[in-house]
């Protein structure tokens, strides 16, 4: 389909190629000095990605040594193991607050993961299989839904919460979290839904299944790996999310990891381990859901960005 | 009969539909009505003052210095997100051993599955003249006189926080290329190899026009997110020092609720906005002609 296009490059890398040493490009007629080029340019790029694995990990190591330090420690040996484990490091981090902002995460991410779900998932089945009057425009509001950004509406959102008196509550995160992942999460079932056979719904149908039935009994449990890959991407979101957070809930009581943190890190100033232990806290989670989810996440990312 | 059926058929999109409509598309409209007005929280009655809100933008230097830094940010992140991430891609796919592949993979995608405060933090920390590692590390290579209180100086607060944002999406784009690289057929590299091509070459004539689909929607993707960052800001300077690092969210942010100050406020948002729809009618734009390229 694009090879006209993949011809049309002249011969841009020969100088690139010269200098990254690994004369690739000219081989055919150079070959011995293109066997040492060769070697030493993939050298370079060994180097280079243990370089970035480095650059990527070692300031997360660097967190979670210095959450079990004395405030001492990480003044005088910064950058090696910790002499011992301070678990105190951690309980004080607890009561400075982390465990209620952690609380209110796990109870605000879980609502919404639901909510957002099932919202998502009855809609696209609607879009998908229902022949609804003005699909076409549904679709296209979704669409344009996916573009608009949380800061914009920001103001206005200040005084809607008001109004319908859930400003400062779990329920202005939930509902914010839900309607503004509405279209992403829609878009993402119902490309799984297109694919799926409409001899399934017609079976069901010829057994007496009302569309809801068909959807609640075959269809929800047919899309398990898609909503799998749902949940964990608005896990990330609710979880990780800022902006609403920090201008719709005031109540320390009810503030979620991300801006508790931060109010935490101007009450502690240098009270250093105890600050580690608490970042170190709010990332453990997040990361080991990404490790035992990584395909589900992946498949996400993926079939979400790319349809 | 049959037409009520179908009608009843909105139950399915009537939940999404009313959620969207009301926190979605209702503040955005309202925000556009908002900007033309002078109020702030405790004002009963917002006075209509046309498109002064605007004006007073257009002549605002911290305006202007946060509508500048947005840019840098959008520039700095399409070198690294996009160009530096494609090279990483395909250095990934096309040197590494498949089992070590998958394991390079997670580890550059761990960054951004942390949330972006915690980043935030851990980094105002790196960067901190006291405890942090950034200047331990440069005195300890003898360059003294590069060590600077990163977060705390009008010149280098920007640069650290785009440093830090890096450091966190690299990965995540770097996958999203994986994937576009995975679906070109390998016919076309063995037939480039036949043809005496070597990597390089390839990577150019092939991985490169291939992957590009995915390219303009990485684009995209970065420069919408540069132009609505707002997070790391927040947590690492709140825009300081001397409005230094002000980008166009936290200045909205700090007229809203700090100077109260909402009509303005409102017309930053607006200005987002546009900047925003821009972006995304130029995505719509550009994945339409290639459809009918093809």
């Amino acid at each position: 389909m694009m090879t006209a296009s993949a011809n049309t490059k002249p011969n841009a890398p020969t100088a690139a190629a010269a200098t990254a040493g690994a004369g690739a490009g000219a081989r055919p007629r150079r070959l011995p000095l293109a066997g040492v080029g060769r070697r030493i340019g993939s050298v370079l790029v060994w180097v280079g990605l243990a370089a970035l694995v480095v650059a990527v990990l070692y300031p997360l190591l660097w967190m979670v040594f210095s959450s079990f330090k004395d405030n001492r420690e990480v003044f005088d040996s910064p950058w090696g193991l910790p002499s011992q484990l301070r678990w105190g490091n951690f309980a004080k981090a607890g009561s400075a607050g982390v465990v209620r902002y952690f609380t209110n995460s796990v109870l605000v991410t879980s609502a919404s993961i639901l909510t957002t779900v099932l919202i998502s998932a009855w809609a696209a089945y609607g879009l998908v299989r229902q022949r609804i009057i003005g699909g076409g425009l549904v679709l296209g509001l979704l669409l344009g839904g996916l573009m608009l950004a949380p800061t914009v509406a920001l103001i206005p959102l200040f005084n809607l919460l008001q109004q319908l008196r859930i400003f400062d509550t779990y329920w202005a995160l939930i509902v914010l979290y839900t309607a503004f992942r509405i279209p992403f999460t829609t878009f993402l079932i119902r490309a799984y839904m297109i694919d799926l056979s409409p001899e399934v719904d017609e079976a069901a149908k010829l057994d007496g299944c009302t569309p809801a039935q068909t959807f609640w009994r075959i269809i929800l449990p047919m899309c398990r790996p898609i909503l799998v890959s749902a949940a964990l991407l608005q896990a990330l979101f609710a979880w990780n999310e800022f902006v609403f957070a920090l201008v719709f809930i005031s109540n320390g009581d009810l503030k979620t990891l991300p801006v508790g943190l931060m109010d935490m890190q101007s009450r502690l100033l240098t009270d250093w381990p105890v600050q580690f232990a608490g970042l170190t806290m709010a990332a453990i989670p997040m990361i080991v859901l990404f490790l035992i989810g990584q395909r589900q996440f992946l498949r996400g990312l993926t079939d979400g960005i790319g349809k | 009969m049959h037409v009520l059926n179908r009608w009843r058929s909105w139950v399915w999109v009537l939940p999404a539909l009313a959620l969207l409509l009301v926190f979605v598309y209702y503040p955005i409209v309202e925000n556009l009505r908002l900007s033309l007005y002078s109020w702030n929280a405790f004002s009963a009655h917002p006075v209509f003052v046309g498109l002064d809100n605007y004006k007073t933008a257009a002549e605002d230097p911290i305006f202007w210095r946060a509508l500048r830094n947005n840019t840098v940010f959008a520039v700095t992140s399409l070198v690294f997100q996009v160009g530096f991430s494609l090279v990483l891609a395909a250095v990934l796919e096309e040197f590494v051993h498949q089992r070590l592949r998958g394991i390079l993979r997670t580890i550059y995608f761990i960054p951004a599955v942390i949330s972006i405060t915690v980043a935030g933090i851990l980094f105002s920390f790196l960067y901190n003249p006291q405890i942090g590692l950034l200047n331990r590390a440069l005195g300890a290579l003898g360059l003294v006189s590069w060590q600077h209180s990163w977060l705390g100086e009008p010149g280098t607060a920007m640069w650290s926080i785009i440093a830090m944002s890096q450091w966190q999406s690299i990965g995540y784009t770097a996958i999203l290329f994986v994937v576009a690289i995975q679906r070109v057929p390998r016919e076309f590299y063995e037939a480039a190899r036949i043809d005496g091509a070597g990597r390089i070459r390839s990577f150019f004539a092939i991985t490169v026009p291939m992957v590009r689909e995915m390219t303009t929607l990485i684009t995209i993707l970065t420069i919408s997110g540069a132009f609505l960052v707002f997070n790391e800001v927040m947590v690492m300077t709140a825009g300081g020092p001397s409005n230094s690092s002000q980008v166009l969210g936290t200045w909205l942010y700090r007229n809203a609720f700090l100077n109260d100050d909402m009509g303005y406020a409102s017309a930053i948002a607006t200005v987002i906005f546009f900047i925003t729809l821009l972006i995304g009618a130029s995505q719509i734009y550009l994945s339409r002609r290639r459809r009918i390229e093809w």
